[in-house]
């Protein structure tokens, strides 16, 4: 019975794999790949922001400085260190998550002082002073042009095994294998203990107190953790760009993966995804046939909210959890 | 960093002079915008991100009266009264569905409004740089302090921006409907119960709310570039003053629009392009020690 039940539940995560690994492999398309490189990316940058909205209750403005950091961190070894790096690739993501995680560690330890409100607005002052250090270092980060000129994409050394990711389909691979990963481990998150005192101190951070939880741990704990892999995210976009900007830092940037968890759906692990699929595919194609991606997006957003206000896979999670009692009843 | 020339402007009285005037006129429209936007947030209790965009919307509606009348005067109260007007209608249709509500809904409700303006005004005005010239009355010789040059704009900008400050003040303490005002952000049901129509105070605050920054927009335009996005840079502004100043404090609101004014005029000077660091760093610091504010008060 936990057998199936466990089975179950990572049952999207098996389905998704088979798709994005057999579908470009039967139908290659340049398009495709592109685009789905970018949903998966953002997809990492919304789960991972997912942490704090949906499970614990903390609406991060900021997160857009974690994945600039994890941009740049990624841009700016490969392009000035990649000859002296082993293994420079996998050297270059692995600092990025690390540094965007000891950021979001110090940013978290402050931040989760604050409640509501507050909290946000500490986060958005946060990235904007990370947004403009970058724009400052113009010697470190290309001030506002970015990092241009290119980022190389050295061979991947594992296991004595060489792994090539300079093609897009190549690349399209290695990020789709790092985006099942930081799904499995983030599902497993939060369905554990510790994901579920999240859910706990969402809902009731005062008893949680009292519960004998320090809440304050927690919350800095999941906060490093959410910058850590959207500093993943940022990495990983820096290598399917070739080149990182200081946009990236922008207060603006951090309100896309909001969107995206509000339209899939914050209280069931895969809704962010479905949003970054969703707004990736619609965003790619309004703007390709109309100019006017701004004037549809913000329309659909609008009338979003005001007819349901609940994200798409919220509102079939409800219906389902209600059919099964229907059932069980008769 | 450049601390040289930021000495060196210590040294002439002149420099001193005029960067102290542009943090003035940095502070004067900066204060307009954020005291709508923090009457917004104190009474409403709205995030409101599109305040940006009512600001957009009130630059574009003074370049456009002043294309057909060419009267500065008239595109003056005209484009701040249009704004309030759609300030009216947004409250009245879309915002009021998302009061007290997660601060979540409120940034997506208003967020979404930047870019649906942003695309109108690409479709009505274009995407390129508009500009306003400085009205004709303003066109005569600069006065000259220490030796620099100052436009009789700016002078006018500085006391009209006083003006509005004393006459925002007195309107929201001493008059009959400024109580009422504060009334209904400290307790809406009670003043409910007493026979006032909150829900048409609220559509009234949201419409002076909005009227304020366009007042600032229609001051601003001669000065600075109108071009579609505009709202973004001024709206993380005002939402770093109204945070600093203590939410929903006028008087914080301008002493500390005044601050922002002074570290940007001098700030850029010794910190080229970081000027605007120290201002967020005050901001996280502030929040941190004081999260009611420089100028608020803990509610307890």
């Amino acid at each position: 019975m936990r057998l199936r039940k466990l089975i179950r539940s990572y049952t999207w995560l098996l389905l998704l794999a088979a798709f994005l690994i057999f579908f470009p492999m039967l139908f290659p398309s340049l398009a495709f790949v592109n685009i789905v490189s970018e949903m998966l990316i953002m997809a990492i940058f919304a789960v991972s922001l997912n942490l704090l909205i949906g499970y614990t209750g903390l609406v991060s403005f900021g997160h857009s400085a974690f994945f600039a950091i994890g941009s740049y961190t990624t841009g700016i070894l490969l392009q000035k260190f990649s000859a002296a790096l082993p293994s420079p690739l996998l050297v270059s993501l692995l600092s990025s998550m690390i540094l965007a995680g000891i950021v979001a560690l110090v940013i978290g330890y402050f931040c989760t002082r604050l409640t509501a409100i507050y909290f946000s607005f500490l986060t958005l002052a946060f990235s904007q002073i990370i947004y403009t250090i970058i724009v400052k270092w113009d010697k470190l980060t290309g001030g506002d042009q970015g990092l241009v000129g290119g980022i190389p994409k050295p061979m991947i050394q594992l296991f004595g095994l060489a792994l090539p990711v300079s093609s897009p389909f190549q690349l399209y691979f290695f990020i789709t294998v790092l985006a099942l990963i930081s799904f499995l481990i983030l599902k497993i998150l939060t369905d554990s203990p510790f994901g579920w005192t999240l859910r706990s101190i969402r809902e009731n951070p005062e008893r949680m107190n009292f519960l004998g939880i320090n809440v304050r741990k927690y919350q800095t704990i999941v906060f490093t953790i959410s910058g850590f892999f959207t500093g993943l995210a940022g990495a990983l976009m820096a290598l399917h760009v070739s080149g990182s900007y200081p946009d990236y830092a922008h207060w603006t940037k951090s309100a896309e993966p909001i969107f995206m968890i509000m339209v899939g759906g914050l209280r069931v692990f895969t809704g962010p995804i479905l949003g970054a699929a969703l707004i990736t595919q619609l965003s790619a194609y309004v703007s390709k046939y109309t100019g006017a991606w701004g004037l549809i997006f913000g329309g659909f957003l609008i009338l979003y909210l005001m007819i349901s206000r609940e994200g798409i896979l919220d509102v079939l999670a409800l219906k389902w959890s209600g059919f099964k009692k229907f059932r069980e009843e008769k | 960093m450049d601390l040289g020339s930021l000495l060196h402007c210590f040294e002439s009285p002149g420099c001193i002079a005029i960067q102290f005037i542009n943090a003035l006129i940095i502070a004067m429209i900066l204060f307009l915008v954020a005291s709508g936007l923090t009457l917004i947030l104190g009474v409403l209790g709205v995030m409101n991100f599109a305040h940006g965009s009512l600001y957009m919307m009130g630059a574009y509606f003074t370049y456009t009266l002043m294309k057909y009348t060419g009267n500065f005067g008239l595109a003056l109260i005209l484009a701040p009264i249009g704004v309030g007007l759609l300030g009216v209608v947004l409250e009245r249709f879309f915002i009021r569905r998302v009061y007290g509500l997660d601060e979540l809904y409120q940034l997506l409700m208003t967020y979404a409004f930047i870019l649906v303006f942003d695309d109108i005004v690409k479709f009505i005005w274009g995407s390129f740089d508009l500009s306003v010239p400085p009205p004709q009355t303003f066109r005569r010789p600069p006065v000259m302090v220490f030796d620099s040059v100052v436009p009789y704009y700016y002078l006018f900008i500085i006391l009209a921006g006083l003006l509005l400050v004393g006459a925002i003040w007195f309107f929201l303490t001493k008059t009959k409907y400024g109580k009422i005002i504060s009334a209904a952000a400290a307790d809406p049901e009670m003043l409910m119960c007493v026979g006032v129509n909150v829900p048409l105070i609220y559509t009234s605050v949201f419409a002076l709310g909005s009227l304020m920054a366009g007042l600032g927009a229609g001051l601003a335009t001669p000065l600075r570039s109108i071009v579609p996005g505009m709202g973004f840079a001024i709206v993380i502004e005002s939402f770093v003053v109204v945070v600093i100043g203590g939410m929903g404090n006028i008087i914080g609101t301008f002493m500390v629009a005044l601050i922002f004014g002074l570290m940007r005029s001098f700030g850029i000077l010794g910190f080229p392009f970081f000027e605007m660091g120290f201002i967020y760093i005050l901001m996280a610091v502030v929040l941190i020690v004081r999260p009611y504010g420089l100028f608020g008060k803990a509610r307890t």
